[in-house]
């Protein structure tokens, strides 16, 4: 499938240029944070990159601590992919891609430590706080991983707790506190197409991917999540420059925020 | 006590800030935004496409399929469940019913019209916020349609009969309220969508379509305003 469209890309990448005219290692334009769209949420935010666009919203509730870890809250992150913004999306259950997407998403702000869950606990073994992090793309014009993450962090900055009294939490009266965040963790995704690396894939470089590299990493360039993805696999050389190429990346994202 | 004024101190015929735009999701074939307060509607429509499973299929004519969706996080009170309810598939359900008759499907046998609406962030009239938005989508799609549907929704809290209930009027405690949504082709005339929750009698309720009707003539003017200005864009 797609062979003639993955030789065209191919000749184009090796002439150091892509369907769109851009460079192999740059960005759609513009790429756009909004802050604070959904009003009914703790924190949300949207982004755009170029045609891409995605709303993450954050629903905070309280809940039981895990047994083994009573004094810390946690995150949950949910994807799905609405078959309004893309259409071979289907409805039903999250499938195998939304799962990969929420989890991608997950391990960056997880392992990062972003949150510290610990100052998410109310009471040991009793109530912890849970941050609901719902991924909801508009328009899918590729790169969902790099925008929703984007996105996921933002709206963790936009994030204030609601009203809690001990037994309920009030949604309607929001508090003044604020979501406290230790890292800002970047997604960017590394793409292989024949000899090239290419950074934003649009849907029809998607479509002939070789492999595929999601790269997280913080503001000092320390990797905090990883996802190898596509059917071809890769040399250690190869990693090495998708790495560098995504912590290069991530800098140029991150003052976007 | 009478409902002297209302909570956000509108007009009783005054529906709240409405904003209409279209093309708003480039992948779809049809797609248009309807913000209505704090209730915020996306709409997509792809087809007329092929229609699988094939026992689907009708020889005959195109068939609509509508899917009603609040994300998870657009309810100001706990997180919405993703996966659908019995009151989302309702509400589905009646948006088809609503759109179905401004459509000529007899040109697209054995395909399916597929209308997608997500609403990001709802505040009571979502229902009609999807149509409203379902319909310019359509009409964005460029199908062939005999109007637009135009929705909202009309009641009454306490003595008064009003339009565009907000939440507080919904769940207003002192007095009786009748909620009613509905949806209007406004060139033919006609009703295409009537439910009621509440309670009202006959009289009023006739009164209310009458009042709606000219709401929904204004916001006929906003739909036709943003399906222009889209054009007007590409001119430019």
């Amino acid at each position: 499938m797609y062979q003639g469209l993955r030789s065209h890309i191919i000749n184009l990448l090796n002439a150091d240029t892509r369907l769109d005219g851009r460079k192999l290692a740059e960005y759609r334009k513009p790429i756009e944070v909004e802050y604070g769209v959904v009003k009914t949420a703790e924190g949300s935010a949207r982004v755009k990159i170029g045609e891409t666009d995605v709303i993450v919203g954050i629903k905070m509730e309280v809940g039981e601590p895990y047994p083994d870890i009573p004094d810390e809250g946690t995150i949950i992150v949910g994807a799905e992919l609405l078959p309004l913004s893309n259409p071979e999306f289907e409805l039903g259950p999250p499938g195998i891609q939304a799962i990969e997407l929420a989890r991608v998403v997950d391990r960056g702000i997880r392992e990062s430590k972003t949150v510290d869950f610990k100052k998410l606990c109310i009471a040991p073994g009793e109530k912890v706080w849970l941050l609901i992090i719902d991924i909801c793309p508009i328009n899918d014009a590729g790169n969902l991983f790099d925008a929703s993450s984007l996105a996921a962090l933002a709206a963790l900055k936009d994030t204030k707790y609601p009203f809690f009294d001990g037994e309920k939490v009030d949604y309607k009266q929001k508090t003044d506190k604020k979501l406290e965040l230790e890292k800002a963790p970047i997604a960017v995704t590394v793409v292989k197409i024949g000899e090239k690396f290419i950074v934003d894939p649009d849907i029809e470089e998607e479509k002939v991917i070789d492999a595929r590299l999601t790269v997280s990493s913080i503001e000092d360039g320390t990797l905090c999540a990883l996802q190898k993805g596509g059917d071809f696999p890769l040399s250690v050389e190869d990693i090495d420059k998708m790495l560098d190429i995504g912590i290069e990346k991530a800098k140029e994202l991150r003052k976007r925020l | 006590m009478a409902y002297k004024e209302r909570i956000d101190g509108r007009g009783f015929d005054e529906t709240r800030q409405i904003e209409a735009k279209v093309g708003v999701i480039p992948r779809a074939d049809g797609s248009a935004m309807f913000k209505i307060g704090n209730t915020w509607a996306y709409a997509a429509v792809y087809g007329p496409r092929n229609l699988h499973p094939k026992f689907l299929q009708d020889p005959q004519r195109g068939i609509l399929r509508c899917n009603y969706n609040m994300m998870p996080f657009s309810s100001s009170g706990e997180r919405v469940r993703p996966g659908g309810s019995r009151r989302s598939k309702e509400i589905s359900l009646v948006t088809e019913k609503s759109l179905l008759p401004v459509l000529n499907l007899e040109d697209y046998p054995n395909s399916v019209v597929d209308v997608f609406i997500e609403l990001p962030q709802t505040e009571a009239g979502s229902r009609c916020a999807g149509i409203c938005a379902a319909s310019m989508a359509l009409a964005d799609a460029g199908l062939d349609m005999k109007d637009l549907v135009c929705a909202v929704s009309v009641g009454r809290v306490d003595d008064k009969l009003l339009v565009d209930l907000d939440y507080a009027e919904e769940s207003y405690k002192d007095g009786p309220v009748a909620d009613i949504p509905i949806a209007f082709m406004p060139n033919v005339g006609k009703l295409t969508l009537l439910q009621m929750d509440g309670e009202i009698s006959k009289e009023e309720l006739i009164k209310l379509i009458e009042i709606g009707k000219e709401v929904c003539a204004k916001i006929y003017d906003i739909q036709k305003k943003a399906l222009k200005e889209k054009y007007h864009e590409v001119e430019a």
